[in-house]
């Protein structure tokens, strides 16, 4: 197997073109759609480590916050996201539970660990597993965005439930940082390019999944 | 000699070029990620798409997607006026996400694609293309109205138990959205460029 650095070729991630590299300018750009190209996304391992651990700092306030806060006449309650889980799994929606903790405590939680092995692995030159580290990156990225369910749940509930004297429910600070989370390793897993799984890997002969 | 070939993006494994039939996907021998896939569409098709969307968009956007009743007393709210709240309850961040994500990035996707289109299929190459084809892809990761009606589901469960609800026409046109942006996400942007080439003449 043969790559496109191997040829001196840089593909570029808007259109798909592959470019030779000019070597008379510090950035070449694509002839087609004139985006820059590089043989790979510049400070890839930096980058998602720098929103990664914002992500991760942010997590706890995302988790230890109200994201809502609840007035009836019966009194006040604060809801954290974890709260809101159980309140679902004990009022008899295990199904709905399991949605909203699948997609704001798995997700999240999955998708930290998971960008943290592949930014360890690229970042040691493993040749460890590189097609299943490949589908894991895969599947973080198809996922990440269903994180940001709770946000949008906040936003319907809060507008909705203003019912003068009877209920009112108020949007807590929990859910901001949330949704930061979520935009953040969002970022983390666009800035790491896949393709340092593979760079330490033999290309002159197939070397396959065994390593 | 670079028109023949195309390169994995996740692992920069070098392919050579196929036909492939309508319908049909291209995937690297090593990773297996997906490198092209046949066009899905005319673009006819496409731009239909895209019209029909707009117009559930502003429907969507227009009427209230639920209305909450109890006691006597009722409230209902459009996405506009949700978000419309969260900045008076002093939510400037949430605020600002929602807006993003539920109602700017689509629309913007929306109105591009609209503009690209239609000179497009009268084989003209509109005014700043490149930009704007690039803008598209760069959106849409972030574009969420699927997420959004999934927490529209969520909060109706969520409320049901302590009043009732009357769920209004936008719930249904945000969910009638959801399929037709599935629909136009399987047309791949890339062929906005292959066909921009072919109309430039090679001189690109």
């Amino acid at each position: 197997m043969m790559t496109a650095a191997d040829k001196g070729l840089m593909v570029c991630r808007t259109c798909g073109a592959l470019c030779r590299r000019v070597r008379s300018t510090p950035q070449t750009r694509c002839p087609r759609c004139f985006d820059a190209v590089q043989f790979r996304k510049r400070d890839s391992i930096g980058r998602t480590w720098a929103f990664l651990i914002a992500a991760l700092i942010l997590y706890i306030p995302a988790n230890v916050l109200p994201v809502t806060e609840t007035r009836t006449v019966f009194g006040a309650q604060q809801d954290t996201i974890m709260s809101g889980v159980v309140l679902f799994w004990t009022t008899g929606s295990p199904f709905i539970a399991a949605v909203v903790f699948a997609a704001s405590v798995v997700i999240p939680m999955l998708k930290c660990i998971a960008l943290a092995l592949l930014t360890v692995t690229a970042q040691r030159r493993s040749r460890w597993r590189p097609q299943q580290r490949a589908k894991l990156y895969r599947l973080i990225e198809r996922i990440g965005r269903w994180s940001m369910l709770d946000v949008f749940v906040v936003t319907i509930v809060v507008a909705l439930v203003h019912l003068r004297s009877l209920a009112t429910i108020h949007a807590g600070p929990g859910a901001a940082a949330f949704g930061a989370v979520v935009i953040l390793t969002m970022l983390a897993s666009n800035s790491f390019d896949p393709r340092l799984i593979w760079d330490p890997v033999e290309t002159t002969h197939d070397s396959g999944t065994s390593r | 000699m670079t028109r023949q070939l195309i390169a994995c993006e996740e692992c920069d494994v070098l392919h050579r070029r196929v036909a492939l039939n309508a319908g049909c996907a291209a995937h690297c021998t090593r990773c297996g990620a997906e490198l092209f896939r046949s066009r899905a569409f005319h673009i006819d098709t496409v731009l239909a798409l895209t019209l029909g969307s707009l117009v559930v968009f502003v429907i969507a956007n227009a009427f209230p997607i639920v209305t909450l009743e109890m006691k006597g007393v009722r409230n209902g709210s459009t996405l506009f006026g949700a978000i419309e709240t969260l900045y008076r309850e002093g939510r400037p961040i949430e605020c600002g996400l929602v807006l993003t994500t539920t109602i700017l990035l689509p629309l913007t996707e929306l109105m591009i694609l609209l503009y690209l289109l239609i000179p497009l299929r009268q084989g003209r190459l509109p005014a700043r293309f490149r930009l704007y084809l690039r803008v598209i892809q760069a959106i849409r990761p972030w574009g969420m109205i699927e997420v959004f009606l999934l927490g529209v589901l969520v909060s109706l469960v969520k409320l049901s138990s302590t009043a009732s609800i009357l769920p209004g026409v936008a719930l249904w046109a945000f969910a009638a959205l959801t399929v037709l942006l599935a629909v136009i996400l399987m047309f791949d942007p890339r062929h906005l460029w292959d066909l921009a080439e072919e109309l430039a003449g090679g001189h690109a």
